[in-house]
Formats: structure tokens, sequence, C-alpha cells
């Protein structure tokens, strides 16, 4: 495992030499003065400017005296102060910014003034108060008192933009720093500005704002179910780079001043991105998170999700005590004693019987593990309960799919980057959404909109593809493995340009032979593969051996060569050989009753086909290590409760295969799972060497990568078939929205007020078959989900789209199908 | 959409042909607006929402044109839109009488309609007929060199059903919806009507004939 | 006294001036048979030769202007009128296209085939529907008599028009908030760089003209550079519409060569009403600094009147007389830009804004000495400071008239009201009662 600083490319720029208030200084040709002047520590003041938009120059702020050698060589001075702020600098440039040139000075306090004739003082009640650089650059550049007596335009406030972003337009200086973001970059035109002079303001389409004589609400943002104002999945970004108090969030709103918060660094824990945040709490409590600048992973943004879902951490099921099953009721204990009846139940359930029969242990990590927790269980699992039945996967999964990881992504460092995903000329997503399931992903393609060709391998162009400009590669849900190998030739070609990226989502596993066929693909081509999946802790579980087949460092765990050395460097004789189960075949096996023990991380059971609920009650005995009381700890022998990643150190590896560490934000008792099983490895008199986030990096430093002998076969699969069209039926699509009732953004109302509204799509053929329906109930023998039906232009036919765990959709749960399956579907009124 | 069907179609058809002048169709907004206002009698929520998807654009960004402009009515407008102009020039000659007398009259004020619906007031900017102040546009008409008696004789006269000619334009002001076809940019056939080129616009012709200047032979 | 020169006025008074049969019979489109048989890299050099200058208020050499396309690049280029009149006492643009839209058409093929653009724009402001009939029916005849269309009168060149209807903005007339309009956007003033001759409409090389600009060079095809350059002064050649208006006896358009003065425009047009003298006047628009006797005499052209502290800009001469009120005229033309001003950025927004309250005061009799110093403080928040010109044109017309006529705002402080009676300056009689409150948007 290497550290993960990308090596700078050598790269020759021409230099521009100007001087800025009597200071040389030499920035690459095409930088703004303002930028020029940052470098050499002038702050100009600004509010429209922001490095990662577009120049606006309309603020008027940044204004500055500007002279610059004409033809003749001789220095011509501008006759009016230029904006710092759309201006490139030229050579020999003489810039004098407030600090040297009257006129400037005079120009910028007399914005300053302007700026504030309407702005009304709510700073006592603004959430920017103390942090907002109106307020900041008023005291530094502007006039001690106002000379304006006359009225202030006013506007009724706050503006609910959405359940999450509230607008006080009063305070709005227009920067429209908000209009360009979520237009420039998020490809969400949702608020623009609205009226003229000083009138203007920023806004969605509105007609009772607006003063429009509707006869009803007309209400949708888009054509479909968003149904939203401001309907976007990055709006919380506006509000940080609002440079006053004029976008708030709900959840934020009149909560704390900022100097009264601990700001930490921490990286999110909602996707596989790794983005870096700040987490701002007070006295123990998280208030808010921000987005942290990172130019390499995250650039300046963060999802929605990234940053208002936290609350799941500190809700009222929060466990804080270890708890003992004792006659029926979970009553709390102490460590010592959890810990002892922890041990001493798996020892029972998995002893042998009268005949000599024993069942064994399974452990199911989950997908939020750190790379240390997830380091810890699977060796727990292999040297304490001795079994190879340990997966971190909660969703579906497959051997192909392990093998692929094993062969191409453990042990291999940092593969594509954001950066080589931004700069490919062409890329092919497979079973991955770019919006819904890539967050931050999607940001980074969506920048090279128009320079890079985006296809995409799925049953329909969802809002997020279409942004991209992708072009669709239809394929029937399971079977975009066909898709892959009949590509059109134009999409070969574009993949076989140097750069060219295919990305493999987790769902690329609902998908027999697709991971095949993509590396077929990707070595007829030249394009390298990227596996982006939709949990933080997947990869690390990858690289730590938390599938059943694998061990760390991407080696196999069906050969003794690899065991061995693995075992070695444990201090152990040999590791368990039996070939290991899956988390379905976990799940199975434990349905019917062939599992003695769990051992069950952060993993919800609503997001499982499989029959959870009889799998629990058929084992002998449960462990589960929890944050929160959830079903599972519900129905657990034993429950230890276990550190959220605000409250411990640890890693996450992101998808690049990029570390991303972080300290402990919140200093609590709370302990990681793998110092928790740490302790409970002792319970056998084992030392784990999991206690320390330090003592497990330093393993996995000294196991290093596996050599290519010791990984797992190449992936094979055969392509699944299509299957035969039945009246009354269709193939099951399902893919997670990025808001929705997943358990990490549990109690946080503002968040889920912006999620999509959930519904049934289908293509207008499809959508015929049910007759003049306006919504579609889609069942299995299990149970049935009923939608309101909207039918998508481009859509395969003889599919049907739900999303998988939104309000009245939660399809592991309710239908206990995956994609690919085939449902039943029947119109309704 | 409150759209019925023909409407719509009528609407779709128009639309194709308003984005078929152009080489991007989002240019297509602004005579899109004025086709809306042809049939709705203002900008109607709906009417964004039928441009928002013609041109593929969210309604806020059909909502930040519809505001940006004065011409696009946010209320259902009267069949007469009566502006008197009150920019300096036109109301230091008499438009500042004229638009208190007249909205004393009809009873109304700026962006106010009239309850039978017929007349809407609008004090207006300058209209670029200055040589012929005070000047009063209605349906974006010509009424030139007016007085508070003509301008009260003219809605009055409106307001009674009569044709009124306007003083420079067709042989009568038509109605708002119908304006707005035109500016929408389909012709009415009303081109060559004409009511003379006016005094002013011909003065600097016949001081010139006066100094001597003679048309050119052709 | 110098001699009028009727050139795009010429045909106004005929019958049936607009249609196509009275312009071709004056003589009309013969230019255009002339200029395509040019090469139009000839026609482009005429034109600079000419040293016609842009009418639209800039004044900025119009070949100099066709000459800054990049060369061909295969891609679009195209040719946008700015027929968005709208400068408060302009009024040129709307009679010409009224009674001669011919003039412009031919304009507008000429210009075309001179910069290699095969589609054309003429943005019309909205509120004038039957210059909008008129320029559609001029459009369609023209592609009815082939000089519209595909190998116009067999040359190989391809033009197609297209005319746009504004909705009512005054900033649309500054030439890229006109660009964003016609792209189907807010009228909001874009960065130049780049400038539109080399990214201007759909971000393709684009010239922007007013619209007497380019009725002006059939003419000079037709009569040729000597013509044009024999009218005028040194750097301001050729003919201009004059418009005047206000409290002259003969309001009007009086085509003339430009270096021409008011005084000599005044004796043609019936001098000031009987009984009155002129006191102020503006030059080119509201957006020019105003003048006064003292200026009658200037010649108007774009160097002198500089050289008085004002411009040229589109020689709108609105003339008002001593009965006129200066703060009462200020005030609404400040009005105007707060009303017109796109809220793009903070000087003009916020300025037009706080400006209009202070003079609304003083208009009304409770302003204080420290409004009038704090009129030219906010003032000179904005001129200079603002994205577009708009922003400068709010300024000048206070700055002018506080230092012309600093006494009639003292005035309205100290007797705490205005002075004046409005009656007296209307063009017809009405009994003395006040105007209401109500007369202030």
């Amino acid at each position: 495992m290497t550290a993960t600083a990308d090596k700078p490319a050598a790269e020759v720029v021409d230099t521009v030499s100007l001087t800025i208030d009597g200071t040389e200084v030499s920035v690459p040709k095409g930088t703004l003065i303002i930028r020029a002047a940052e470098q050499v520590g002038i702050e100009i003041p600004r509010f429209c400017d922001h490095p990662a938009l577009k120049p606006a120059g309309a603020c008027r702020q940044c204004l500055v005296d500007v002279a610059s050698p004409g033809p003749d060589g001789n220095l011509r001075a501008f006759p009016k102060p230029q904006a710092s702020c759309t201006m490139t600098v030229t050579e020999g440039m003489v810039v004098n910014t407030q600090h040297t040139s009257e006129e400037a000075d005079r120009a910028q306090k007399g914005v300053m003034e302007l700026l504030l004739i309407n702005h009304p003082l709510d700073c006592p009640v603004c959430d920017k108060g103390g942090e907002c650089p109106l307020q900041n650059q008023a005291m530094s550049h502007g006039r001690p008192e106002s000379r304006f007596v006359d009225v202030k335009r006013v506007f009724e406030k706050p503006l609910a933009l959405s359940s999450e972003i509230l607008l006080d337009r009063e305070r709005c200086v227009l920067c429209q720093r908000c209009t360009r973001f979520s237009k420039e970059i998020a490809g969400d035109a949702f608020i623009d500005l609205q009226n003229r002079g000083a009138q203007q303001q920023i806004g969605t389409f509105d007609e009772d704002v607006l003063d429009f004589d509707g006869y009803r609400p007309v209400g949708a943002a888009t054509v479909d179910e968003a149904g939203k104002a401001f309907s976007s999945y990055y709006s919380g970004n506006t509000v940080q780079i609002c440079p006053v108090g004029a976008l708030t969030s709900a959840a934020y709103r009149f909560r704390s001043r900022p100097f009264d918060l601990v700001s930490s660094p921490s990286i999110s824990e909602h996707d596989s991105s790794g983005s870096a945040i700040r987490i701002d709490h007070r006295r123990g409590k998280i208030l808010r998170r921000l987005a942290e600048n990172d130019p390499v992973v995250n650039e300046d943004w963060i999802s929605d999700k990234d940053r208002f879902a936290f609350a799941w951490q500190n809700l009222s099921d929060r466990l804080t005590r270890p708890l003992v099953r004792k006659d029926g009721e979970l009553v709390e204990t102490s460590w010592p004693e959890a810990l002892a009846a922890a041990a001493a139940g798996i020892k029972a359930a998995t002893a042998a019987d009268d005949e000599g029969a024993a069942r064994g242990a399974a452990v199911l990590t989950g997908g939020r593990v750190t790379l240390e927790d997830a380091y810890a269980y699977q060796k727990l699992a292999r040297v304490v309960l001795g079994t190879n039945d340990v997966d971190s996967r909660a969703r579906v999964a497959s051997d192909e799919e392990q093998a692929f990881l094993g062969t191409q992504v453990a042990g291999t460092g940092l593969g594509v980057t954001f950066g080589e995903l931004e700069k490919a000329p062409a890329v092919l997503l497979v079973g991955f959404e770019p919006e819904d399931e890539g967050g931050v992903v999607f940001l980074r393609l969506r920048k090279s909109l128009g320079r890079q060709q985006v296809l995409t391998v799925a049953p329909y162009l969802t809002r997020g593809a279409e942004k991209l400009g992708a072009t669709l590669v239809p394929a029937v849900p399971g079977r975009e493995a066909a898709a892959l190998a009949e590509l059109p030739a134009d999409a070969s070609e574009a993949l076989s340009q140097p750069g060219a990226v295919i990305v493999l989502g987790e769902r690329a596993a609902e998908a027999p032979g697709a991971f095949v066929a993509a590396q077929e693909l990707a070595s007829s081509t030249g394009a390298r593969l990227a596996w982006i999946p939709r949990r933080a802790g997947e990869r690390g579980a990858v690289e730590a051996g938390a599938l059943p087949g694998l061990l760390p460092g991407g080696r196999t765990a069906a050969l003794k060569g690899p065991r061995d050395v693995v075992a070695k460097a444990w201090g152990v004789d040999a590791l368990p050989s039996a070939k290991g189960r899956d988390t379905a075949g976990i799940i199975a096996a434990a349905a019917e009753g062939a599992i003695g023990a769990l051992v069950i991380g952060g993993v919800s059971a609503s997001d499982l086909t499989g029959d959870v609920a009889a799998a629990l009650e058929a084992t002998g005995f449960v462990v589960s290590l929890e944050v929160r009381r959830s079903e599972i700890a519900e129905s657990a022998d034993v429950v230890l409760p276990v550190a959220p990643p605000s409250e411990k150190p640890g890693t996450f590896v992101n998808w690049e295969g990029r570390l991303r560490g972080f300290a402990t934000a919140i200093q609590t008792d709370a302990m990681s799972d793998h110092r928790v099983l740490d302790l409970l490895a002792r319970e056998w008199g084992v030392e784990l060497g999991t206690g320390t986030v330090e003592a497990v990096n330093a393993e996995l430093a000294a196991l290093g990568a596996a050599e290519a002998a010791h990984r797992p076969a190449a992936p094979k699969a055969k392509a699944a078939r299509n299957p035969r069209a039945k009246k009354g039926t269709a193939v099951l699509a399902t893919w997670h929205q990025l808001v929705d009732e997943g358990a990490l953004q549990d109690g946080e109302p503002y968040l889920a007020g912006t999620g999509r509204v959930a519904v049934a799509r289908m293509s207008a053929a499809t959508a015929a078959s049910l007759g003049d329906a306006v919504s579609v109930e889609v069942s299995t023998e299990v149970g049935a989900v009923e939608l309101p039906l909207v039918v998508t232009e481009g859509m395969v036919d003889g599919v049907v789209w739900v999303p998988v765990k939104s309000p009245g959709s939660w399809v592991a749960r309710d239908l206990r199908a995956a994609a690919g399956a085939v449902v039943s579907v029947k119109g309704a009124a | 959409m409150t759209y019925d069907e023909t409407t719509l179609a009528q609407l779709a058809e128009d639309a194709a042909a308003i984005i078929a002048r152009y080489p991007v169709k989002r240019s297509a907004l602004l005579p899109m607006l004025h086709l809306v206002q042809s049939v709705d009698g203002f900008v109607s929520p709906d009417g964004i929402q039928f441009c928002a998807e013609q041109l593929e654009l969210t309604a806020a960004e059909v909502s930040a044109v519809a505001t940006f402009y004065t011409q696009y009515k946010r209320r259902p407008n009267g069949e007469y839109q009566v502006g008197v102009c009150t920019n300096t020039l036109c109301a230091v000659m008499g438009g500042d009488r004229i638009w208190d007398e007249l909205s004393e009259h009809v009873g109304v004020g700026h962006d106010e309609t009239t309850e039978d619906g017929q007349i809407t007031l609008e004090r207006l900017e300058c209209n670029a007929a200055c040589d012929y102040a005070p000047v009063m546009m209605v349906n974006w008409e010509f009424f030139d060199n007016q007085t508070p008696e003509s301008a009260k004789q003219v809605v009055d006269d409106l307001r009674a059903g009569k044709d009124v000619a306007p003083t420079r334009g067709p042989a009568k002001v038509c109605s708002f919806k119908q304006v707005s076809r035109v500016l929408a940019g389909f012709e009415d056939g009303r081109a060559d009507e004409d009511q003379g080129a006016g005094a002013p616009t011909l003065a600097g012709l016949a001081a010139a004939k006066e100094q001597g200047w003679k048309e050119a032979a052709k | 006294m110098t001699d009028l020169v009727p050139v795009l006025s010429a045909t106004w008074g005929a019958e049936q001036s607009w249609s196509l049969d009275t312009y071709t019979e004056a003589g009309g489109y013969a230019p255009l048979k002339k200029a395509l048989g040019m090469e139009p890299g000839d026609l482009i050099q005429a034109v600079k030769d000419s040293g016609l200058r842009g009418r639209g208020g800039a004044g900025f050499p119009t070949g100099m202007k066709w000459g800054f396309l990049p060369p061909d690049d295969g891609g679009p280029r195209y040719l946008v009128v700015n027929a968005d009149e709208s400068e408060p006492g302009t009024c040129k643009d709307i009679p010409t296209m009224m009674s001669a839209p011919h003039a412009l058409i031919e304009g507008v093929i000429i210009t075309s085939y001179a910069i290699g653009c095969n589609h054309a724009f003429i943005y019309l402001r909205g509120e004038v529907v039957h210059v909008y009939r008129r320029l559609l029916q001029a459009v369609r005849e023209a592609y009815e008599a082939g000089h519209l269309g595909k190998d116009i009168h067999g040359s190989g060149f391809d033009l197609d028009v297209t005319v746009h209807a504004g909705a009512g903005a005054y900033i649309c007339g500054e030439e890229t908030a006109l660009l964003d309009s016609l792209e189907g956007r807010r009228g909001q003033p874009r960065l130049k760089p780049p400038f539109p001759a080399v990214a201007g409409l759909y971000a393709r090389p684009t010239v922007v003209n007013n619209v007497e600009s380019v009725a002006s060079v059939p003419a000079i095809v037709d009569k040729g550079v000597e013509w044009f350059t024999a009218m005028g002064t040194e750097r301001s050649k050729g003919m201009g519409l004059f418009s005047l208006s206000g409290h002259v006896t003969r309001p009007g358009q009086y085509e003339a060569p430009l270096g021409i003065t008011l005084r000599e425009l005044l004796e043609l047009a019936g001098g000031i009403r009987e009984g009155h003298e002129l006191k102020f006047w503006t030059p080119g628009g509201s957006s020019t600094p105003i003048f006064t006797q003292d200026h009658l005499d200037t010649p108007l052209d774009y160097e002198s009147v500089g050289a008085a502290g004002s411009m040229l800009g589109t020689r709108a001469l609105q003339l008002f007389d001593d009965t006129t009120c200066v703060v009462r005229a200020v005030t609404r033309w400040t009005e105007f830009y707060k009303h017109e001003s796109c809220g793009k950025c903070t000087p003009c927004r916020e300025g037009t804004y706080w400006l209009t309250q202070i003079l609304k005061r003083i208009e009304a009799g409770r302003g204080t000495e420290a409004d009038i110093q704090q009129l030219l403080d906010t003032c000179d928040s904005i001129a200079g400071r603002s994205f577009c010109a708009l922003g400068d044109g709010a300024t000048s017309s206070i700055i002018s008239s506080v230092k012309l006529f600093r006494e009639e705002y003292e005035a309205h402080v100290e007797q705490g009201g205005c002075p004046f009676d409005h009656s007296a300056s209307a063009l017809f009689d009405y009994s003395d009662t006040p105007a209401t409150e109500e007369a202030h948007a």
C-alpha cells in the first residue's frame, strides 16, 4: 500500500512578470490580476470573484489602477480603474491596489458604500456573522458610517428555495456566485437572476414571489418528478460560497456562531470519493459540515449528502453502552461482561455437537467500515473464528466481481485519478450513475463537458447523464455484458484514444459477464479501468481482504501459497482453506440454520435481498457492532457500541486507491470497530494486533501487495441471456438516488425534503401495455411497490425502473429482488 | 398545463416557425414569450412552462428572461395597453399632466387594469417619438402630440368599442393579443396602412426644400 | 448657413414611401447591384475611407469596426443591426424604418456582403409595432424581389435576414447586452474582451451597427466616398439626422452635415417657441452632459462637442426653455436610468437607486445642502466604476446640471419646493392645480 501524493508532471508554462504595489511577481500567462496579487500576499477585496468560477466582473469591488506598456513601450495608464478579477496580466504591467493608489482606494470604498445602502443590518441575526466576507471587507475597505438616509429596498424573507436552502434576498449582493455555480459546475439552472435593476434578485420560478398571476401552482422545476424548486444535489455549495448571509441552510440556521465552533478536517463517509470536509462542532455536537478545498480530489465542492447528512450518528438510538440479552431483553452491561458474553456465546454456538458436527461463524462487516476496521474484521474471521465467511459487500455481489477486484484493484495503489478522469477524452460508464452514485465524480466529469465523450451503459439516460451530454448504450439490466460486447464501432474508437477510461460501478456485479467484457474491451481499446463503488469502505475492504475469497493485498484465499504468506505474517500456522461465502451466501446459509455465530458490523437489514430476519432468527448467536440500535442490533445477543467516523481516527481508501486518513474530530470514549475486535479477540487469548490505527497500518504495510501468482484467477463468467418477455412482467432496474432513505441520511428532514420524488419509469411502449395507467404496481411473490408512472423517452422496452430505497420504494426489503430480476407489473389508476 | 389540445398544437406550430428563424434555438425565447402573451393576454406560468419545454430550459431560466423586460406582463393585461410617456421631455411638454388626468379619469394607476378588463395604464419610458411630444402609445401604436383631452377621448372611444386610429400606424389599434402576435413575428397584413408621416418627420425635408434642395431626378 | 442634405430622409415624403416600389423608383437597390460587382475588401476600404462613424452614439469608425473581423475560418459571421433606439431624446431610427425601411435593408445586404455574413439580424425594440410590421414586410418584399435569399442577383452571395423584436429594455441598446438578448437571455452586458468582432453572437465574429450607420452605406456606395467626405468636418465626415425636440417651434428630423450648429438648426426649425428662450439642451440624448445658450455655436461634430465638455452621441437635441425646471428634468432622467439599470453591477444598480431618492427629495423640497454634495459624491462612485456606460450616462446630467445650475438645486432646498410652474412648460394649457406626488414613479 503506497502513499498517495500525485507526482506533478513537469510542465513548461509561459510566465509573465508584472509589478503589484511595487512588488515584482512572475505568474503563468493568463493569470488574473487578482490571483497574481494573492501570490504576493496582497488581498484585493472582492465578492463575485471565485477561483473556480468564470470571471464576472459584476460587483466592481476589486477595482485597481492599472498601467500597461503601450506599443511604443511607454507605460500607459488606463483612464479608469479596472476590475482585477477579469483582467489578465500582461508583461510589464504595473498595478496599484488600494494600498498604493488613492484612486483605487476611493473606488473600492465607493463600491462598498453602495453595497451597503440596501444591505439590511441583519448581522445580529445572520448566520454569516463572524465569518462574513462583507463584514470583513467593510471593516477593512469601507466607511465607518453610511451617508444613506433614504429608504432601503426590502423583500419578504426568507424564501425557501428548497427544504434545505433558504434565501434572504435583502442580504444578497448579486454577486451571482450561486447562479454561476449552479449553471456552470452543477448544470442545474434552477436559480437565476429575476427582475431587473434594484429589484433584481436570485430566485427560482415562483409565481407568488415574482408576482405572476397563476391559475394554479405549476410547481415542477423540471419536466419530471423532481417537483422541487431548487432541485440540485449540490445546492449546499452555494451556501458555502455565498459571500454574505443571503443563502443559508435550514439545518444550521440560527444554530451557532462560527467563533463557538471547533473546526476539524475530516473525510466524508457517504461515498467512495473520500471528499475532504470540515466538521464544525460545539461541545461535542456536530453543527455543520463544509467542503474543504482539495484540488486533487473534490476541488471546492461536496454533494449535499456529504454536507448535510450527519445527524444519523446522534439520534436517540445512538448506542453508548454494550448490551447483552438477558431473559429475552437487551440490558446495558459493562465492557468486560459484554466481551466475555460475546466470546462465550460464539464459542458455544460454534462448538461441535454430540455427533461432532459444528456450525461455523461468519462475519458481515458492511460497507461503511474504515480500512483498519475492515482489516480487523477479516483477521478476526480467519484467525479467531477460523472461517473465510467474511464479506463487506452489503449489496449484490459476485465471484466474478471478487476475481476482478483481486486481479485489477486490490494492491494496485493509485489507479485512474480524478484528474485523469477529467482529462479522459472518452469515458464509458457501466452500471454507474454519475450523479446519483458518484457525487463529486459527476462534477469532475462535467468540467469536461463538450471536450469529453461520455457513454453510459444503462436502461435509460438519466438527468445526470444528460447533463454530461452522454450517449446511451441501451442495456437491459443484468445484460450489460452483451451491450459491452456489441459496442458500436464509434464508441470503441472513442475508447481507443489515449487516456480513455471505463468506469465500472458496483452494479456491474449485477450483470454476469460484465467484468469479463469490460476487461476485454479495455485490452482491445487500451482504455483504463476504474472501479467506483458507492460506499466509503468498499475499496478499503478490498485492500484489507474483507471478502470471502480475498486476503489482504489482493491475495487469493484459494491458494496455499498466499495463505501461508499471510499466516506467517500473522504468526499462525495456517489460514482456513474452505471456500468462503459472500453476503448473500452467508444470509442464505444462516436462514437455513447452517451458521452458528454471526458477527455483524454496520449493515442495514433493509439493504439486503435475503431474508435477514430469518437468518438472525436461525443463527445460534449474533454479535452486533453498531453505532445505532439498528434492526440487526435489536435482534442480536450482544451489542457492542462502536464509534462513528467523527469520533475516531482512521482511513478511507477512495475509489482512486488514495488513502484518505482522518483524525478524531470529537473526543468521546467510543471505540473503533478494530479496537473492539482487538479486545474481543483477547477472549480467545489472541493478540489480534488491531488495537490502534498505527498497528493496523504497520501490518498492512508489511504485508504489501500480492505478487501476480498469488492473486485470484482472472474473472470468468458467462453473459446472461435476455429473459423471455411475458405479458405483465418486466425486468427490474433499480439503483440508489443520491438523496434517499439510506440509513446514514436518517434524522435530517431538510435534506430529505430535497430528494427526488420516487417514480417508476418505463418506455412508452411498455407503459402502453399497461393500459391507461397513472401509476404502476411492481411486485414479486414477496411483496409489491406502487409508484407514479413516468413514461421515459428512449428507455429500453420491457424494463421498469424504481429507486432502490426512496419513500414508498424499498426494493430489497419489499420485493426481495435485485436488478435484472423479472418482476410483475400492473397498471393502477 | 391548462392549454387545451388545439391551443397547444397551434402554439407548437408557431413555436416551430419562430425557432426556425434562428441558428440557435434559445434565441427564439423573446418572440416566444410574445407568442404566449398573444394567447393568454399575459405571460402566464403555463406560458413559461411551455417556453421552457420548447427550448429545453428550466422555468427559472425562462422567468429570468420574462421578468427582465417590461413588455412582458405578469397579470392578465387589458385589451389595450395605454402608455403615457413620462420621461423628461414628454413629461415637461405635458406628459405628467396627461398622466395625472388620464389616471384619474380611468381610475387606475401604473400597471393597473380597469375592472372591465379594457385598459391597462402604464407610465412609459422614451418611445423614440420625442419630436411628437407629448406621446402616448396604445398597444405600441403611436398617439402623438397628445393633450389630456385627446388622451381621455382615445381611451373613452376604445372602451366604447369604437375603432380608433393612431396618429402614425395602421387603420385602427388592434387588441393587445393581436399586437403581441405581430411582435412574435407573424405579419397581420396591416403594414401598408398609414396615417401619414407627420410634420416633424418631414420637418427637415420641408426646411431643405425651402433652402432650394430638390429631389434628385431618377 | 449650412445646407441641409436629405439623403436617408429624401424619400420620406413620397406616396407609400416605405414600399419597395417607391424606394426602387427613387433609385433604391441600384447601389446593391453596384456593390455586388465589387470585391468585399474594396467595399470595406470604401467605408473606411468615407470616415463614416457609428451613428448610434459611440461614433466608432464603421469601416474600422468591419476590419476587426478575423480572417474567415469557415464558420458563420453575423451582422446585427442595433435598432433598439431608446436613448431619451433619440428619435431618428424609428422614422427611418417607418418611412424608408428599404434603406436599412439595402444597407444590411451591402454590409453583409462586405463582411461575409450570410445571416443578418435586425434587433428592433418591441415597443414600436408598426415599425416592426414595416420591417417584416420590407424583408419579405426584398426576398420576393431577389434582393435576399440564395445567389442574390447571380452573385453567388446568400443572405437571410431575421427581424427580431425586443421586449422593453433600454440596456439592450448596449451592443453586448443586445447580443445576449438576441441569444434569448437577460440583456446584461458582457465582458470585453472578447470583443464582438472576435466573439459576438453565438461566440462568432459579429459586427453590431446602428440603423443609421448601415442605412448610410448604400448612399456611400452610390454617390461615392468623395461625396461623403465633402460633408462634415475633418474627423466627423458625412451627414447625420439631427433630432430636434422640446420647446422648439418646428421639432423634427433635420438631416445635415456633421458640424452644423444648434443656432443654425434653430433658425431652420423656427427657433425656440414664441416668448421664450433656450435654457438648456442635450447634444446627444440624456446620457450626455447638458449644454446651455453658451454652446449655440459649438459645431455639432464629435471633436468639437467633446472639447466643449459633452458628447455628440445620437444628435438627440432636446431643447428646454426658461419655463423648465432643471431639477425636475434631471430627476426624471435619473428615474429612467434606475428603471432601466440591468442590475448586474453594484455602482449602477445601487447608485441610481440612491440618486433617485435624493433627487426626489430635493425636487419635493425635502432636500438639504448636503444632499447636493452627496449627489456628486455618489456620481463619483458610479462614473468610471460601472460595468458599462449606462452608469456613466446616468451621472452626466446630474454632474453637468449641478455645475451649470447649482443655484436651482439650492433654490429647491431653500424654498422647500420647486420654484417653477410646471404648467408653463407644457405645450398645452391647463389650470394650475399642482401635479400630485403620484406623478413620480
